[in-house]
């Protein structure tokens, strides 16, 4: 199911790059990519994200869980929903919180990301998260900090968006239940550029979901997509049929250099999503979108707004996912230091 | 259902925890009558705490439903465990402020869960009193906390911990454990 030659070709991954993520006693240290994971680990992520949505829901909402320790958010692109949900998440958990904006640091100065990190580590960081527009630069990272530090990957080129694809899961799974064998999973629109669309198939693999379908146009379809175990359909009347979830994607036009589409027009009549079309998907069919979404280009507005479209949901339980999975892996690098730390 | 446990060495009989909580619901009205404490708002820590409460709750027909703290998220010792994340979420009225509460867990020793869960309720609000109460008190306090309502005092080895199982029936178990 999984690509090793596409591994192999980038040099910013190496061979075992799922495999730092865990301790030695199998418990998440860095959360970089969803591939690999078992679906325990995936479900204690989202068990975790369950109870902290509690937290969420509360007048004072914060725990003393993370008091004391520092996150430093390196954003090298453009976010306003992960950036901020990162640091909601961090400052509910009591966690003092650095946003480093790229475009104002020394990195515009010339500075490498290593020395970036090297000086971030110097003043006691005890996590990074980190966006950046090169597949691999969040494995680069937790390869090269001090070991008591933790990376999460908040999106890195078109490799992996594992957080946004566990908030994903959190949402269908309290809107469809715990098992996902009998359900039908419909993801729409720019497959290509899109590393939300990577992490949510490897997420829905591993929670062993019933069929995967994506939909687009083959100039939006990476070329071995079947190998992850999906089934393309290039019509989306046929792939989003009798669908349980409707996942439509940004169509990402600032990652499109060349003739990839005809027009936004066109693409719109052809997979954009509408009330019509929406009808062929089951009458309790959620729909979902990762954000920003552009309205009239994959989604018309009434259904982006309708009774079916958990896209708001999708940002509360951003928080609580990130929150699951900062506790999550602070909570075993500490392990690992013991007190002395 | 077991009458009783002995613990070896000491031949201190521990009484069952049934029987324990019939005391604690003949010992509590007298206590909140002299208080003054009316209409008070009782609260169970996940998860033996919770059996304990459910059954004082329904003997002492308290109007306010039963509320549960679950203090994963406030324990003292995360640096060295980490989080568990199977433990349900707490559940508490709306409104603490104000509210006379009954915290209810089963073992009190080091004293640290219910600093943990004072922490809690008091990022829920001011409550103008609360009342701790205990099924089974033993030695270890490591901080200044004692319960209002004791079940039953016990002095265990160091070795020895004392656990409730439950909920159906409730019963205590006594392990040995490697002391570091």
């Amino acid at each position: 199911m999984v690509n090793k030659n596409a591994r192999a070709t980038n040099p910013l991954l190496g061979q075992d790059h799922w495999n730092i993520q865990l301790d030695e006693n199998g418990r998440l240290k860095h959360f970089l990519t969803v591939e690999g994971l078992g679906s325990e680990i995936l479900t204690e992520i989202l068990d975790t994200a369950e109870n902290f949505t509690s937290v969420n829901n509360r007048v004072v909402k914060k725990v003393p869980l993370l008091r004391g320790k520092t996150i430093t958010n390196l954003f090298f692109e453009a976010s306003t929903r992960t950036r901020t949900t990162f640091e909601l998440a961090a400052k509910r958990l009591s966690a003092d919180v650095l946003n480093i904006n790229i475009s104002t640091s020394a990195t515009s100065k010339g500075e490498s990301l290593l020395d970036t990190l090297y000086n971030l580590q110097a003043m006691q960081t005890d996590m990074f998260v980190i966006r950046h527009q090169d597949s691999g630069a969040a494995h680069f990272a937790a390869r090269h900090v001090a070991p008591y530090i933790s990376v999460l990957n908040a999106g890195d080129g078109r490799h992996a968006h594992p957080t946004q694809a566990m908030l994903d899961m959190l949402t269908i799974r309290q809107n469809k239940g715990h098992d996902f064998s009998g359900l039908r999973v419909a993801i729409v629109g720019d497959i290509l550029h899109s590393r939300v669309a990577r992490s949510q198939i490897h997420a829905l693999n591993t929670l062993n979901t019933g069929v995967i379908n994506v939909v687009a146009p083959r100039t939006l379809l990476p070329a071995d997509i079947e190998k992850l175990g999906v089934k393309v359909h290039y019509n989306l009347q046929q792939g989003i049929q009798d669908a349980d979830v409707v996942i439509m994607l940004r169509l990402q036009k600032e990652r499109m250099q060349g003739a990839m589409l005809p027009s936004e027009l066109e693409y719109y009549q052809q997979y954009g999503l509408t009330s019509d079309t929406l009808k062929l998907a089951k009458p309790d069919a959620i729909v979902m979108h990762p954000g920003p979404i552009n309205r009239g280009v994959e989604i018309e507005s009434s259904v982006a707004d309708g009774s079916q479209s958990v896209i708001l949901d999708q940002v509360s339980n951003g928080i609580a996912v990130r929150m699951a999975v900062m506790s999550m892996t602070l909570g075993t690098s500490a392990q690992q230091t013991g007190e002395e730390k | 259902m077991k009458p009783g446990y002995t613990i070896k060495n000491k031949m201190t009989k521990i009484t069952s925890p049934d029987i324990l909580i019939q005391q604690l619901s003949d010992k509590l009205p007298p206590f909140l009558a002299n208080k003054q404490i009316t209409n008070p708002v009782m609260v169970g820590i996940h998860t033996g705490g919770v059996w304990v409460a459910e059954q004082l709750h329904r003997n002492l027909k308290i109007e306010e439903p039963l509320a549960t703290l679950n203090i994963s998220f406030y324990r003292d010792d995360f640096s060295r465990i980490g989080v568990h994340p199977q433990v349900t979420p707490s559940t508490l009225p709306s409104e603490i402020e104000d509210r006379h509460i009954i915290l209810v867990d089963d073992v009190l020793q080091t004293g640290r869960t219910i600093r943990a869960a004072m922490n809690e309720l008091f990022d829920y609000g001011r409550p103008a009193s609360i009342t701790l109460v205990c099924l089974v008190e033993r030695d270890g306090h490591e901080l200044p906390i004692r319960a209002d309502i004791v079940g039953q005092q016990l002095d265990l080895q160091n070795k020895e911990q004392i656990k409730l199982t439950g909920p159906e029936p409730l019963a205590f178990e006594i392990k040995q454990v490697d002391v570091l």
